[in-house]
């Protein structure tokens, strides 16, 4: 039985939006190797940061990924501001995360539906975009945007949030949970979901962490791998912090550490709410960015995301650099795609949560 | 026939985006904007489509990959380009791996503006898209082809990277 067909898969395929090829090295049903290929959104963004000035590139920084697009503006800023010694006001940081912290309910929503719709649950994927429209609804209110919002700025945010309008937030996610409980109970006990969630791409602790696995899709074979622990930004004013960890390591673990995740997001935001001070929002950067570099990290929804920026004391930045969840989680995806069966190749892949665009740049 | 003309299926390619449009063509066959309503399918089979959905820009390696989508769709089709980045480049415009608008590669009938383009602009696109639609049918019947007016798309395909113009890059790429 050393009969290997290649089979090719995308990149235009309907399980995600975006094109991912892989070329899957098949015996009989089994995928005995997968090998990808990238480029296919390649945009080459990091080297325009020599043509941008530092304070217009955040907007191109934003648009490595329109799902995560708050978040990369955010890590973005925090190494400019690391760079330059900016100070951010503390209402700012409140904010920042308030808004980070609803860009991973609508991640987090919006691959619920994705991978509902890949095991075929059209009904469960309906309901779970239909409730993420409540947190692009609360975008589209606070920052005008509905996925690109361009209100993170170096030095601050562009936008303040008034204290009623804080409290409306808190209403409509009350409201979002409300409509949320029954999906989770679908998504978490319904048995065609068990059936084909159980046992798929299962990866153990040890594997993880040998291949530095990072978001959710580490955390569900137990890594403790949560940036938000060590409390940069307003992260540190929170009570308490518990990452969400699961030991089971396969598609359902992944599925319910995503669904505790959303939860918990809501949680932070209250809180964030509750002890938010009042102040400015922005503080402007003077000058240029001096010579040197500077790395932060954030935690988006995906993961953990890497920020360096090399200044040279001109206003055009010398380097920009990111690494993205995904392209340290594509090492995580190929191991667990290698024994599957080929017609589990979608789900395996969903599983990872891709985000094809910040791997390619 | 009038009861077949008005429900088309779209398939959708997202080039070189940076997901923001893409989520937004999804969300749009959601509960909130829900295109079905009007017939409008999103299906995976390009052979199935009658308007293809570019988001993002093309670069070198998928112009093969939307050409042999737009080559795979059966007469009459239309292609509406999303975005800024896929009417133009947008923001990437001067990426170094970016040719340019999808109108390089295939000719474009429908340019919907945004960054990040909101639903209902893509719902207004596709309506546009049915009247082009029925107007190429039109034309089919009577064993014509709606040619495209290319000239708007002149200056993008005369742009030289790397010594070739893009229309040339464009022309001689192919799927390995
Ligand atoms: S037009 Fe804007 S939102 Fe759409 S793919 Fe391009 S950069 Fe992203």
């Amino acid at each position: 039985m050393s009969n290997k067909t290649v089979i090719p898969f995308g990149p235009q395929h309907p399980v995600l939006p975006e094109p991912i090829h892989l070329d899957l090295v098949l015996e009989d049903e089994k995928v005995v190797q997968a090998v990808p290929q990238l480029g296919f959104i390649h945009r080459g963004l990091e080297k325009i940061v020599e043509k941008r000035d530092y304070l217009h590139f955040v907007y191109v920084a934003e648009r490595i990924c329109g799902i995560c697009s708050f978040g990369h503006s955010l890590g973005y800023s925090q190494a400019v501001e690391g760079l330059m010694g900016v100070e951010v006001p503390e209402r700012a940081e409140y904010l920042r995360d308030i808004w980070q912290e609803l860009s991973r309910i609508h991640s987090h929503l919006l691959w619920l539906g994705l991978l509902a719709d890949g095991f075929g649950y059209e009904n469960l994927f309906q309901q779970a975009w239909r409730l993420r429209e409540i947190v692009l609804n609360i975008f589209e209110k606070t920052t005008g945007g509905r996925v690109i919002l361009s209100v993170c700025n170096i030095g601050g945010v562009n936008r303040d949030i008034d204290n009623d309008e804080l409290r409306a937030i808190c209403d409509d996610l009350d409201k979002l949970l409300d409509g949320y409980k029954p999906i989770t109970e679908t998504f978490l006990d319904d048995a065609s979901v068990h059936s084909r969630l159980d046992g798929v791409g299962y990866l153990s602790k040890e594997e993880a962490e040998d291949l530095s696995l990072v978001g959710p899709f580490g955390r569900a074979s137990g890594l403790d791998n949560d940036i938000r622990s060590i409390g940069m930004g307003a992260y540190g004013k929170l009570a308490a912090f518990e990452p969400q960890l699961s030991n089971i390591g396969d598609g359902y673990a992944r599925t319910e550490v995503r669904i505790n995740e959303v939860v918990q997001s809501v949680q932070i935001i209250k809180e964030l709410v509750s002890k938010i001070p009042d102040g400015p929002v922005y503080n402007k950067p003077k000058g240029n960015p001096p010579e040197g570099r500077f790395l932060t990290r954030v935690e988006q929804p995906r993961g953990e995301a890497v920020y360096y920026v090399k200044g040279n004391g001109s206003k055009f930045l010398e380097r920009f650099r990111v690494r993205t969840p995904t392209s340290q989680n594509l090492a995580g995806l190929l191991k667990i795609l290698q024994g599957c069966d080929y017609a589990d190749v979608p789900l395996n892949i969903l599983t990872i949560d891709p985000c094809i665009s910040c791997t390619e740049r | 026939m009038s009861s077949t003309g008005k429900s088309p299926w779209i398939v959708h390619y997202d080039g070189s985006s940076c997901n923001g449009c893409d989520i937004e063509v999804l969300a749009a066959t959601t509960p909130l904007y829900d295109v079905e309503r009007f017939g409008v399918v999103n299906t995976g089979n390009p052979k199935h489509a009658d308007i293809l959905l570019i988001t993002g820009s093309v670069n070198e390696q998928n112009v093969p990959v939307v050409k042999q989508i737009y080559e795979q769709m059966m007469e009459p089709k239309v292609v509406i380009a999303c975005g800024a980045c896929a009417c133009s480049g947008g923001i990437f415009r001067d990426c170094y791996n970016t040719l340019g608008g999808a109108d390089v590669v295939v000719p474009v009938d429908v340019y919907a503006p945004g960054c990040a383009i909101r639903p209902e602009t893509i719902i207004d696109a596709v309506v546009k898209g049915i009247e082009i639609l029925e107007q190429k049918r039109k034309a089919l019947k009577n064993k014509t082809l709606v040619e495209p007016d290319v000239s708007r798309m002149q200056s993008a395909r005369d742009k030289v990277v790397d010594g070739q113009t893009v229309a040339e890059i464009a022309s001689n790429s192919t799927l390995e």
